[in-house]
C-alpha cells in the first residue's frame, strides 16, 4: 500500500493500517458476526414465540393433561394431544421400519458392490426421490397408493390378524399408507449421510478383512457395517426428525381422525396433519388455535432434540476420519 | 470341505456355504436398491400419464376460476406466484445463508461461538417446515404488519426453511478455497475484506450457486408454510403485498375435491411443478460439475 500513510500512524506498528482503511475489515467482521449472532437469536425467539402463543392452551389444561389426554375434539373446545402424538409416533416408526433398511441397502450396494459405472447414476436417482415434493407424494398416495395397495392390505389384513395390531377394518387413508410414504420420503436422506459415513470407512479395514479371505459380504459385516454403525443411527434418526415433521403427504393420507386407531390400517392423525388441516377453521377461534400451535412446540421440541441426539451419534461416526473440515483448513 | 486340484498357492477355498451367504446377500442389497428406486419410476409414470393430458397452452395461461362445476381453469396464478415467492425468499435467504457461512469459515472458526453456530444451523435443518410456517404466522400475520396474509410473508417463511441449507453448503464449499490463496492475497497487502470478496467468493462461487440452487428447488416445493402465510387466491397478482396463489397450495386445494377435472388440473400442476425443481437441481448439478471446487 502507500508508503506515506504508513510513516504518519506514529505511534503504532510500522506495517498496521491506518484506522480508516481497516475499518471496512471491521465492518465486515462484525456483519457477518451479527448474521451468525442472528440464527441463534431467531431460534430463541422462534421458542418464545411459540410458547407464549401456545401458553393459554398449557394454563387452561397444563402441559402433562395437553399431551397425555387422549380427547381431541375442538368443537367441544377439548384438546388432548395424544392422539396426534401416538399418530406421528406410529407413522414415524412404520417409515423407519420400511424405509431405513432399504436404505441402509441401497448405500451398501452402491459404496461397495456397484461396478463404478453405475454409482454415480444410482446415486442422483436415489438423490432425485428427494426433488419430488411433498405435495405430489400426497397427490400420489391418494389416487394411486390408496386404491392400489387396498386388496394387499386386505389381504394381509385378513391373513395375519393374529398379529398384534393387525386386524379389523381396513380404511382407505391410514396409518400404514403414510408411513409407507414417509418412508419413501426419508429414503434419501438415510441413504445420503449413509453413504457418507461409509466413505470414511478406512480402506485398511476392507482390505484387511479381504485379505484374510472374507468374502464381499463378511467384509462388509465385519468392517464397514461396525465402524459405520454410530453413522447409520444418526441417519435414522435424521430420518425419523423428518417423519416426524413431514406435513402435507401426511395430511393428504392419513384420514384426520382424532381417535387413537386400533390397527396400523386405521384412520389417524398426526401433530403436522393436524396444524395444516384445522389452521383455517381455527383462526377465529383463540383456544383452537393455541392448541394447534401448541401441537406445532410439540413438534418442534420432539425435532430438536430428535436433531441433536442424530447429530451426536453421526458426529461420533465420523470423529475417527473427520472428513468434514478438510486438512489445513481447521486453524 | 473339498480338496481342491493343485494350485499355485495353497490357499483353501472359500467353504460353499459361505459363498452361498455372499451370493445372496450381494443379490439382496441388489434387490432391495432396485426396490428404492421403485416409487421414483412410478411417480414419475404416474405424473407423465395423467399430468401430460391437463397440459395444454389455455393450462397455463388462464387462472383458477373457482368454479366446481364446469370448466375449472388453468395455472397461471400459481405458476407466476410461486415464481415470485420463490425468488423473493432466495433474495432473502441466499445472502443471508452465505454470509453466516462466510463468518464460520472466515472468522468464527473452531471457536464456541462458531460451534453453537453451527449446531443451531444444522437443527435448523431439521425443524418442520410447518413450524416455519407456524412461526412466520404468529410473528408476521397475527400482528397484522401490513395486512394479514401475504406473498411476502410466504417468503420469508420460505427464506427460513431455505436458509440453513444454503448456510451448510456454503460452509463446505467456503473451506475448500485453499488456504494457499488466501495467504497469497493477504501476504501482498490485501485487506481482509479484499480478499473474501476478490479471491475467497469467486473462487467458490460455482459451488455457491449450486447449493443456493438446490436450496431454492428445496423450497419451491414446500406447500405447508405457505399454507397460512400466503395463502391462496385464484386471480393472478404480481403483488407481494397481496395474497397469492402457488403451485403446491394449488395441488394441495385441488386434490382434495371431487371433480374428476379438478383433480386433473393439480396433476397437471404437479407435472409442472417437479418439471421446474428438476430443471433447477440439473442445473445445480451442471455448475457443480464444471467447477474445480466441490
Amino acid at each position: 500500500m502507500e508508503a506515506g500513510t504508513l510513516a504518519r500512524s506514529g505511534r503504532s506498528a510500522p506495517l498496521e493500517r491506518p484506522l480508516r482503511a481497516r475499518l471496512p475489515d471491521r465492518v465486515l467482521q462484525w456483519t457477518l458476526t451479527g448474521l451468525a449472532a442472528g440464527v441463534l437469536v431467531l431460534i430463541g425467539f422462534f421458542f418464545v414465540r411459540l410458547y407464549g402463543e401456545a401458553s393459554p392452551v398449557f394454563k387452561q389444561y397444563g402441559v402433562l393433561d395437553y399431551v397425555f389426554s387422549n380427547e381431541w375434539v375442538p368443537s367441544q373446545n377439548e384438546f388432548g394431544a395424544l392422539p396426534l402424538i401416538v399418530g406421528t409416533l406410529i407413522t414415524s416408526v412404520i417409515a423407519l421400519a420400511l424405509g431405513v433398511p432399504i436404505a441402509v441397502a441401497s448405500s451398501l450396494y452402491i459404496t461397495e458392490l456397484a461396478p463404478s459405472r453405475v454409482k454415480q447414476p444410482l446415486t442422483v436417482l436415489v438423490e432425485l426421490l428427494a426433488a419430488v415434493p411433498s405435495v405430489v407424494y400426497g397427490l400420489w398416495g391418494v389416487f394411486v397408493l390408496i386404491p392400489r395397495l387396498k386388496p394387499a392390505e386386505e389381504w394381509f389384513n385378513d391373513t395375519f390378524s393374529f398379529l398384534p395390531f393387525v386386524g379389523g377394518p381396513v380404511a382407505g387413508p391410514n396409518y400404514f399408507i403414510t408411513g409407507l410414504i414417509l418412508a419413501i420420503m426419508i429414503l434419501p436422506i438415510v441413504s445420503a449421510i449413509s453413504r457418507e459415513v461409509m466413505a470414511t470407512v478406512p480402506v485398511e479395514h476392507k482390505e484387511a478383512a479381504l485379505a484374510l479371505g472374507a468374502t464381499r459380504w463378511e467384509m462388509i459385516r465385519m468392517a464397514v457395517l461396525p465402524y459405520s454403525r454410530a453413522g447409520i443411527t444418526g441417519a435414522a434418526m435424521l430420518g425419523l426428525g423428518r417423519a416426524i415433521g413431514e406435513t402435507i403427504a401426511a395430511t393428504l393420507l392419513i384420514g384426520n381422525a382424532a381417535d387413537i386407531g386400533k390397527s396400523i390400517f386405521s384412520q389417524g392423525y398426526t401433530l403436522a396433519a393436524v396444524i395444516a388441516n384445522e389452521f383455517g377453521e381455527a383462526a377465529s377461534d383463540p383456544t383452537h388455535r393455541a392448541a394447534l400451535i401448541a401441537a406445532g412446540l410439540v413438534l418442534f421440541v420432539l425435532t430438536l432434540l430428535i436433531n441433536g441426539l442424530a447429530r451426536y451419534f453421526v458426529i461420533r461416526g465420523e470423529r475417527a476420519t473427520a472428513r468434514r473440515v478438510p486438512k489445513g483448513m481447521a486453524g | 470341505m473339498s480338496v481342491a486340484a493343485p494350485r499355485p498357492v495353497s490357499i483353501p477355498p472359500v467353504a460353499a456355504r459361505r459363498r452361498r451367504t455372499d451370493r445372496i446377500m450381494r443379490g439382496v442389497l441388489l434387490v432391495m436398491t432396485l426396490i428404492a428406486l421403485v416409487p421414483l419410476v412410478l411417480v414419475v409414470y404416474y405424473l407423465l400419464k395423467q399430468g401430460l393430458g391437463a397440459i395444454s397452452w389455455d393450462f397455463f395461461t388462464t387462472d383458477p376460476t373457482g368454479r366446481f362445476l364446469g370448466d375449472p381453469g388453468g395455472i397461471r396464478s400459481a405458476i407466476i406466484g410461486t415464481i415470485l415467492i420463490v425468488g423473493l425468499a432466495t433474495l432473502i435467504a441466499v445472502p443471508i445463508g452465505i454470509g453466516v457461512a462466510l463468518y464460520l469459515v472466515e472468522y468464527g472458526k473452531k471457536s464456541w461461538f462458531a460451534q453453537a453456530v453451527r449446531y443451531f444451523v444444522d437443527v435448523m435443518t431439521g425443524v418442520p417446515s410447518i413450524v416455519f410456517g407456524l412461526f412466520i404466522y404468529i410473528v408476521l400475520v397475527l400482528t397484522g404488519v401490513g395486512g394479514t396474509f401475504a406473498g411476502w410473508k410466504g417468503s420469508v417463511a420460505l427464506a427460513l426453511l431455505g436458509l440453513p441449507i444454503v448456510t451448510r453448503s456454503a460452509e463446505v464449499v467456503l473451506a475448500l478455497v485453499p488456504n494457499s490463496l488466501r495467504e497469497a492475497a493477504l501476504a501482498l497487502g490485501a485487506p481482509r475484506w479484499r480478499v473474501v470478496f476478490r479471491i475467497v467468493l469467486p473462487t467458490a462461487l460455482p459451488g455457491l450457486i449450486t447449493g443456493s440452487l438446490l436450496a431454492v428447488a428445496r423450497a419451491a416445493g414446500e406447500t405447508a408454510p405457505l399454507l397460512f402465510t400466503a395463502f391462496a387466491v385464484n386471480g393472478t397478482t404480481w403483488d407481494l403485498g397481496q395474497q397469492m396463489n402457488s403451485l403446491p397450495i394449488q395441488i394441495f386445494n385441488d386434490v382434495r375435491q371431487p371433480q374428476a377435472n379438478i383433480v386433473e388440473r393439480a396433476w397437471g400442476a404437479a407435472l409442472t411443478l417437479v418439471a421446474m425443481i428438476l430443471i433447477l437441481t440439473l442445473i445445480a448439478r451442471a455448475i457443480q460439475r464444471r467447477s474445480r471446487y466441490a
